[in-house]
């Protein structure tokens, strides 16, 4: 009798206990050979080191089928995956999201040790990636990848890799342009020193002027390099007759030059380059803090990066790997255990149990007989199953439903920034505000007229507008990807200023995918468990994991006769009793097959007398209770749901009774929904986590992917949340409303630096001196204030 | 004065040489991975008895 424990103890490899399996070797305990293996070929290249920078770093390697990686044999899929290539060496990039911690870095930039044909390997954690350079003559892609397998490594290899260009060119030219403000802005102040701290002027005119001049030539490269960016958006906002922020920014920043150049040249006074270029330079860098983006994450995914590349083909001379692109209607296909069905097709044999919760949000798997159809995307749990393709991959129907162009289309109309909308206010002000100040030094002291108009388009700086928004979205986003809730870019936020209505998917959103219960129904003893549980064992259906997850402490006993029947169920004698596990219409010859079985029930005969069933039902995520009293306080809220499980009481009691639960809505309808939102003007978050969500997610005003690994598939959106995370939504929604107020709060006080500074310019008394004071004060304590206020705001919503 | 002149050109030149060196960092791409090499500097190569040593990577 094989206890079916190692329970408490923790894989020195991997570090999950080691419930299923206690394998010992070396005076270590793994939790599977797999574990055992890598520790293996690791010590014995002397690489036991891995283990030593971090606790339990491993990975357990998943269990694959021997062939899994024939399609890298294949000579054009390899070109179109390699960088580079020529006759010796070949260069590779891989995205292995199994990357985490200082010790993979470490095994996998040494991977020349354990296969002599890599010459060098560098590797990234921020974004995954490993990139090789090997020796084309004694080792390939195959053997490459097969390795990395083996070690828990495995690279994930889609059909998005095929098909675009590499490009992974950064943009550094705003680093550059921070520089050169910085470096002008730094060296202008110097040279200002004299002659600010001089009361009556620097007795050597001439020292003052070769100052001037060299600040002059130093503030040129910032106008033409540095803040070009600003003047070119502003000529076309006005072009398109609009005024956005860039437009009273691009003033402020001309007028600060000209005037200045001005000054200098006729010898007036020192100008106010210092500003001028400070000005610039804070500004840049608050352009650079709102860059933030995950780098980790992608958020533009499509069906591509969900495929596989190849499918193993069954012809007359035997099987053979072909690349899913060159499927075509009536080939015979294998599809195994978790891989994806490449295209529409037709069941010819095997026992099929295809999860399609990810295409359609149907969350039972369904199990398709001989002659029945299959469709694209669907993953297969059971064994191998044979198919004959019935169409193309990119004709598959759920395929061409997402190339639908408003799926792909971005649906989005035109974000107008809090900030954008102010600068229009903000402009017309200060143009009148000069207008009535020409006016009166017109009447007053004309000599004066010029000095003072200019000055008042000098100090009066919209920078808190354009630092602001950078500085409070940018620090809220920055703690919400400490919150596992990354958002695409920081202006996603303001979009959750004023939300309306929010809209659920079911499966795998509020749902878990993995972890179904299991419900009893009849009499069954703990023996009688543990011989059902003993029979489930030998199946690959992850009903059986389920079931074994659920009953712990069970012990196991011996099978033989053990036999799977396509449609029916599984069969075997165990510790001496025939036990049959299946469909009541094979256990019950008499009854009919019942009509609308809400959740798939096994029924369960041991010794020819059924004892009863028991039955799978999907459960909620913990925790949402208190997330959704406070959701419905304040918004309506929606589900919608692919599933065809009508009745769900837990699910109504969780969301309310007033929200409205829609079953069987294909992407269309889900798309159909959100566009009529958008007709209404009704503002909409969606959270959903399939492809089948992903028409919605484009289509809300902002969507949301849900997922329990950030390192899986999800759909193109503008924020992806960690499901463990989704109690908190309530308190991420409160908290973006609360950066709506520190924006406004900072607008405020960039009011007072503006009124402050504008009496001096009105009244003609602004000089150099004050303004650069003035300048660089207004923007530090904007830019202090924001992000110390969001900060505290995030603090008071309990987001740390 | 011909002095500060002289020390004017010499601070310009001197800021220059660094914001130049601060400019060729950013295009060799030392700012685009920023948390590896702060992982890279704690391994200790001693570790692995071997002699093989990885080749210098060529630059695309």
């Amino acid at each position: 009798m094989k206890i079916a424990t190692g329970e408490g103890i923790i894989c020195y490899h991997c570090g999950q206990d080691c419930r299923d399996d206690l394998v010992q070797f070396d005076d270590k305990s793994f939790c599977c050979n797999g574990c055992r293996a890598v520790y293996g070929i690791l010590s014995e290249a002397k690489l036991g080191a891995y283990y030593q920078k971090n606790e339990a770093p491993g990975i357990r390697p998943p269990r694959v089928s021997a062939g899994r990686f024939e399609y890298l044999d294949n000579i054009d899929i390899c070109e179109k995956l390699l960088e580079y290539s020529d006759e010796n060496q070949a260069r590779v990039s891989f995205f292995i999201p199994q990357i985490h911690c200082a010790s993979c870095i470490w095994l996998l930039e040494r991977l020349y040790l354990l296969e002599p044909g890599i010459q060098q390997a560098i590797a990234g954690l921020p974004r995954r990636r490993l990139t090789l350079i090997f020796d084309k003559k004694s080792t390939n892609l195959r053997k490459i990848v097969e390795l990395l397998a083996s070690l828990g490594y495995e690279p994930k290899i889609t059909l998005d890799d095929i098909g675009k260009p590499r490009t992974q060119k950064r943009d550094w030219s705003l680093y550059a342009k921070i520089g050169v403000a910085g470096f002008s802005f730094a060296n202008i102040m110097l040279f200002s020193l004299p002659e600010y701290l001089s009361h009556h002027g620097i007795s050597d005119s001439h020292l003052s002027i070769t100052f001037r001049y060299a600040s002059l030539i130093l503030a040129l490269p910032v106008l033409l390099y540095s803040a070009g960016d600003y003047f070119r958006h502003a000529w076309a906002g006005l072009k398109g007759r609009f005024i956005n922020l860039n437009v009273p920014l691009a003033l402020g920043i001309g007028m600060l030059f000209f005037r200045s150049l001005y000054d200098i040249l006729f010898n007036i006074g020192p100008g106010y380059l210092d500003s001028f270029s400070g000005l610039v330079f804070f500004l840049l860098l608050g352009r650079l803090f709102q860059q933030k983006s995950f780098e980790k994450l992608s958020f533009d995914r499509d069906y591509k990066s969900y495929f596989p590349i190849s499918c193993v083909k069954k012809t007359k001379s035997g099987e053979t790997t072909v690349p899913i692109t060159r499927l075509r209607p009536g080939d015979r296909i294998i599809v195994r255990n978790q891989e994806l069905i490449p295209a529409d097709s037709i069941m010819i044999s095997g026992n099929a149990a295809i999860d399609y919760s990810f295409v359609t949000g149907e969350s039972q798997p369904q199990n398709p007989i001989s002659g029945q159809r299959v469709y694209a995307g669907g993953r297969q749990l059971g064994g191998a199953i044979e198919l004959d393709v019935i169409c193309e991959v990119s004709e598959s129907y759920l395929i061409s439903l997402w190339s639908d162009q408003r799926f792909v289309s971005p649906a989005k109309g035109n974000t107008t920034t809090l900030a954008n909308a102010i600068s229009k206010h903000f402009t017309a002000a200060i143009l009148a505000i000069a207008v009535v100040t020409a006016f009166y030094w017109l009447n007053h002291d004309p000599s004066k007229l010029v000095f003072a108009v200019t000055s008042i388009l000098v100090v009066a700086c919209p920078c808190a507008l354009a630092l602001a928004s950078p500085f409070v979205l940018g620090t809220a986003a920055r703690i919400w990807g400490n919150n596992r809730f990354f958002v695409r870019k920081p202006e996603i936020i303001e979009e959750l200023f004023r939300i309306d209505k929010i809209v659920f998917d079911k499966t795998g959103t509020l749902t878990h995918i993995d972890k179904q219960t299991v419900t009893w129904h009849g009499e069954f003893s703990e023996y009688d468990k543990s011989l059902i549980l003993s029979l489930a064992r030998h199946s690959t259906h992850p009903a059986s994991r389920i079931l074994a997850g659920s009953l712990t402490n069970i012990e196991l006993r011996d099978v033989s006769d053990y036999s799977e029947l396509p449609g029916k169920g599984v069969q075997g004698v165990v510790d001496g009793h025939p036990v049959k596990v299946g469909a009541e219409s094979w256990l019950h010859s008499n009854k009919r097959e019942s009509t609308q079985i809400a959740a798939p029930r096994s029924f369960v005969a041991i010794d020819e007398k059924v004892y009863g069933y028991f039955q799978f039902e999907t459960t909620l995520r913990n925790g949402l209770d208190k997330t959704f009293e406070k959701l419905r306080a304040r918004y309506d809220l929606v589900v919608l749901t692919g599933d065809s499980n009508a009745s769900s009481a837990p699910l109504q009691s969780l969301v309310g009774s007033e929200t409205p639960v829609a079953t069987r809505q294909s992407p269309f309808d889900k798309l159909d929904y959100f566009e009529r939102q958008r007709h209404e003007g009704t503002r909409t978050i969606m959270f959903g986590d399939g492809l089948n969500d992903s028409g919605a997610l484009r289509a809300a005003t902002v969507g949301i992917a849900v997922t329990d690994d950030i390192s899986a598939f999800t759909p193109g959106c503008d924020g992806i949340i960690d499901a463990e995370q989704l109690g908190k939504i309530d308190r991420f929604l409160a908290m973006a409303g609360r950066c709506r107020s520190v924006i406004i709060a900072a607008f405020a006080i960039s009011l007072l630096y503006n009124i402050i500074g504008l009496s001096f310019a009105a009244s003609g008394h602004l000089s150099p001196l004050i303004s650069a004071i003035l300048m660089p004060v207004s923007s530090v304590s904007v830019v202090l204030f924001s992000t110390i206020a969001t900060r505290l705001m995030a603090r008071r919503e309990g987001i740390a | 004065m011909s002095v500060v002149i002289i020390l004017l050109i010499a601070s310009v030149l001197v800021a220059g040489g660094f914001l130049a060196a601060f400019l060729w960092a950013v295009r060799n791409g030392q700012y685009d991975d920023l948390e590896t090499p702060s992982v890279r500097i704690l391994f200790d190569d001693a570790e692995i008895i071997s002699d093989k040593k990885p080749s210098s990577f060529p630059k695309e």
